[in-house]
């Protein structure tokens, strides 16, 4: 009897040994976006030397893989860098919250021999070129707002993304609300039916089809116009103002956006030609998803923790790395909207949250 | 009492009946023969499954519309396989005659120390990376073409509808060149072992006959692996067909039909693979798939073509065709 007894308490505190041990391994798994891995990825590896008992996985499949897999339920966070639809919203029963991390903008880069002032533009004069109907660099639309540069006789050569891409996302987007033609003829989407133009590969191959075809005129991110030096062009901002695209000028487009925008948005929101004096046009959030009611109880509260940091204290990362970070006033709705987060109807993080520890 | 006398065949049955284990073998193997075809039969339905969106709402208006407009959710494959086929073309017209002037060459002409080290270089080729000949043909054979040879051939040619219009330089010329680059080391490797099948006793006899070692490579060698050759083109073809990164970094991804070269067009493996990752609409998938379904069912017709082809012309020279 009493050396059952002893059994018993032996195994009880072998369970209770192993009760921790099991919590040490918290696996969450998320997928989508590539234009914030390389700051999801630095935000995986600060978080999870914090905290050793967490293992995030981020794969970068692109931003419908993203959604796609959010929507299986095959991971337990997405990301993309176009918002999700109302039909895809209706096809997860709207479970879903969309919250921005960084801010990334798009940047028309071009390639004029004997030009090396830096040309500047506006939406209709990009809507234009990319619409075929500006084909020339001498042309006179062109030159009206570029006073004092001789512009030579060159045909334009346009150059887009030829994979579909959030980049080509942000581009369309901005062009769509600056350019009612362009709206009705072409639209927004990760890949268009492109009027006229050359597809490149990537930002790379944007990059160096630009670069290596005189007169060409391509856009690219501009973490990777700032990575590789390449010269680009200011944009016309709503208050009249030409803009060099910035990591500040970004940050101010979505302060300035956000400036009329309710606090009870879902985010799913366009910020290109937004208000402000500062404000760059072409700019844009990239998002995660993540699930309205949680059903994991084991990762749910440390996912929204990650999330958490990653757009509290993880936003000192960002400008290593050329993201643009989320203006404050973002990411006091961010917290309400994390506070909302439910598992089995009651919320995962406690009212009076205020970040972990440490 | 003596044994009854049993036939060979009877002898054959009863040994059967005694070895179990060769039954076992038998259903083993029959078992490994069979998951080929049955992976090709899973992928076909896999392909028809994700593509059964489009192929209800397009259904083969698909194969004859143009328009592919991811925005509007409209969809069609034409200029896709028009460039597949276009480029492919392409690369084996260039590939085809110095594969095979490289083949003859090592077999019939080339000094015996020169062989083994310039065959060695050629099947290289076949090992370089395709992103490697994409990121080449992106800062060699482009501006090579454009800046250089360009501006000396166009006066002649501009007339061709072939090379109508500016060259940007991402095109269909661009992007058939550097596929033949890379169908290169397989039709000339496997021409060569073709060639190096033919018995020496042909060879003798055109020669002592009279005929130079032109006459006897052209009237009797080639003749006599003609099957063996036509299978090393169909080979390349097939590869050429499906290849991807190469040719999307310098064909110029764009859906439209253009005769001319200099132009820049698309293929269907070059737009799947820019697209799938990013298709956000299902339809947009669907149609991706539905692209694949048609590679898929060309490079099947292109090869059911070839062996019939390869069996047409074997008749006459069924020797020449082991070597295959």
């Amino acid at each position: 009897m009493r050396r059952i007894h002893t059994l018993v308490l032996a195994a009880a505190a072998a369970l209770a040994a192993a009760g921790p041990l099991a919590a040490q391994n918290i696996r969450i798994t998320g997928a989508g976006a590539t234009f914030p891995y390389p700051i999801y990825s630095k935000w995986v590896l600060e978080y999870t030397s914090l905290h050793n008992n967490i293992q995030i996985n981020y794969a970068a499949i692109g931003s419908g893989g993203g959604i796609r897999q959010f929507s299986d339920h095959t991971v337990a966070f997405g990301a993309t860098d176009g918002p999700m639809t109302d039909s895809m919203i209706g096809a997860v029963n709207g479970n879903v919250i969309h919250i921005p991390t960084v801010l990334g903008s798009v940047v028309p880069t071009y390639n004029i021999p004997g030009v090396t002032q830096q040309l500047k533009f506006t939406g209709d004069l990009l809507a234009g070129i990319f619409l075929g109907q500006i084909t020339n660099w001498n042309d006179s639309r062109i030159a009206a707002v570029n006073p004092g540069v001789s512009l030579p006789n060159q045909d334009i050569v346009v150059v887009h993304r030829s994979d579909g891409s959030g980049t080509t996302y942000i581009w369309t987007d901005y062009l769509s609300k600056v350019n009612s033609e362009w709206s009705r003829r072409v639209g927004k989407a990760t890949s268009v039916n492109w009027p006229v133009g050359l597809g490149g590969q990537g930002n790379p191959g944007v990059a160096a089809t630009v670069s290596r075809t005189p007169g060409a005129i391509g856009y690219v991110e501009l973490i990777y116009a700032i990575q590789n030096r390449i010269p680009y062009g200011t944009v016309r901002n709503r208050s009249g103002n030409f803009i060099q695209a910035s990591l500040a000028s970004t940050t101010a487009a979505a302060a300035g956006a956000m400036a009329s925008i309710g606090a009870d948005t879902d985010f799913r929101i366009s910020i290109t030609d937004p208000d402000g004096a500062d404000a760059y046009p072409i700019a844009s959030f990239t998002w995660l998803l993540l699930p309205k009611q949680m059903s994991d109880p084991v990762t749910a509260r440390p996912l929204l923790e990650f999330v958490w940091w990653a757009t509290h204290d993880g936003q000192r990362f960002t400008e290593a790395l050329d993201y643009a970070s989320l203006p404050a006033p973002v990411v006091r709705l961010i917290e309400a909207r994390l506070k909302s987060i439910t598992l089995n109807g009651t919320p995962v993080l406690p009212a009076n949250y205020g970040g972990r520890g440490r | 009492m003596r044994a009854p006398r049993l036939s060979s065949a009877e002898r054959w049955r009863d040994l059967r009946i005694v070895s179990r284990g060769d039954a076992v073998y038998r259903v083993a193997l029959l078992a490994l023969a069979l998951v080929l075809p049955l992976l090709l039969l899973a992928i076909v339905g896999g392909l028809v499954v994700g593509a059964w969106p489009a192929i209800k709402q397009f259904q083969f208006g698909f194969l004859t519309r143009s328009v592919w407009d991811p925005v509007a959710g409209q969809f069609g494959a034409l200029p896709l396989i028009f460039g597949t086929l276009y480029s492919s073309l392409l690369a084996m017209l260039i590939a085809v005659p110095l594969a095979l002037g490289a083949a003859i060459f090592l077999t019939e002409f080339a000094p015996r120390w020169m062989r083994g080290p310039v065959g060695t270089l050629i099947e290289l080729l076949a090992g370089v990376p395709s992103v490697i000949y994409g990121l080449w043909g992106l800062f060699v054979l482009i501006p090579l073409q454009r800046d250089i040879i360009w501006p000396i051939v166009k006066p002649a040619l501009r007339w061709l509808p072939f090379f109508s219009g500016p060259f940007y330089g991402p095109s269909v010329l661009a992007g058939g060149t550097i596929l033949a680059i890379m169908v290169l080391p397989y039709v000339a490797a496997v021409s060569r072992e073709v060639l190096r099948a033919v018995p020496p006793a042909q060879r003798e006899a055109a020669l002592a006959l009279g005929a130079t070692r032109w006459e006897a490579v052209w009237t009797v060698i080639l003749p006599y692996g003609r099957a063996g050759i036509f299978g090393a083109v169909v080979l390349g073809l097939g590869r050429a067909l499906g290849e991807t990164m190469a040719v999307t970094m310098l064909i110029g991804n764009r859906h439209e039909i253009s005769l001319s070269l200099v132009q820049p067009g698309y293929t269907i493996a070059a737009a799947v693979a820019n697209e799938f990752a990013e298709a956000v609409s299902s339809m947009h998938l669907s149609a991706l798939v539905y692209c694949g379904l048609v590679l898929f069912v060309i490079t099947v017709i292109v090869n059911a073509a070839a062996r019939w082809l390869i069996w047409r012309v074997a008749r006459g020279s069924a020797a020449g065709s082991a070597a295959v």
